[in-house]
């Protein structure tokens, strides 16, 4: 069991730094929604159009980190099975 | 009799040019291309948005780019920020309230050092600006150009003319009670305004 939490929280830990590198490395807060902007060629003016978009921000990579630490602590209240006697 | 039909169409001429005056420019735009930005740059945080909610009218005449008069409102609801939470907040009562105050508004009085190069007019408009149910005197460097018989190649069918206005001025949070309070090193005082917006005279 213990041996099993530690490998869970190694794995989330990478796969959180993962998807937040993959998603743009935002070091800001996450954002749900980004601009698009096109220019319109008879006025000279840049219109902008929010998409929704999921780019995790600092806030997801701690949060997704602090998890992982949590999985690790737990890990440590398990015993390791006593190798039985014969 | 040449010399009298040459006066007459002068005349003529003069005549529907003092009568054409200034145009009414409508600036709520179907296209949605109309938009206002604005961007508080903190020592922690910088935080960036936009608004699209535009209308308003501007009163502006071609032969005399001075006496250009109108008011811009922008739907407080529509201002927006990439984070979801984060706009709600800025929607809150504590910060826009939007729910109470539902506009934006600046209207322009008067234009002061008004250059005019062909097409393009810039000057410092000197007016009204008004958040959060706060109003102050303003004064905004503008740029106003005019877009003779250009509605065509916007909205087809369509005909008439187009003013594009562009602005970039400062207004301080504090000074309209947006969360005077919040600490400023989190959430800048001053906050950068960028207006880019295109109105329409259709013809009648």
């Amino acid at each position: 069991m213990k041996k099993t939490l530690q490998v869970l929280a190694v794995v989330l830990a990478l796969a959180i730094v993962a998807s937040w590198a993959a998603l743009g490395a935002n070091r800001g807060w996450t954002k749900t929604s980004r601009e698009v902007r096109q220019l319109d060629e008879v006025t000279g003016i840049e219109g902008i159009t929010n998409v929704s978009a999921f780019m995790p921000g600092v806030d997801f990579l701690g949060a997704g980190l602090l998890a992982a630490a949590g999985l690790a602590g737990v890990s440590f209240f398990f015993r390791k099975p006593k190798p039985t006697t014969i | 009799m040449k010399k009298q039909i040459v006066s007459l169409f002068v005349i003529a001429g003069l005549a529907s040019a003092a009568l054409a005056g200034p145009l009414t420019f409508d600036f709520k735009d179907p296209k949605g291309v109309n938009n206002a930005q604005f961007k508080l740059d903190a020592p922690l945080e910088a935080i960036s948005g936009s608004a699209g909610g535009i209308s308003g009218t501007v009163m502006f005449d071609p032969a005399n780019p001075g006496a250009t008069k109108g008011k811009i409102v922008v739907a407080a609801e529509s201002l927006t920020v990439p984070n979801t939470m984060m706009k709600d907040h800025m929607h809150g009562n504590q910060w826009l309230d939007v729910a109470t105050h539902k506009e934006i508004i600046f209207e322009a009085k008067e234009l002061k050092n008004v250059k005019t190069a062909d097409t393009v007019t810039t000057a410092d408009a000197v007016g009204t600006f008004t958040l959060k149910g706060v109003t102050k005197d303003v004064t905004v460097p503008v740029k106003l150009t005019y877009l003779k018989d250009k509605l065509g190649q916007r909205m087809p069918n369509a005909k008439g003319d187009l003013l594009v206005i562009r602005a970039n001025f400062t207004i301080k949070r504090s000074d309209y009670g947006v969360n005077p309070k919040a600490p400023t090193d989190k959430v800048a005082d001053e906050i950068d305004l960028t207006l880019s917006i295109a109105g329409a005279a259709p013809q009648k």
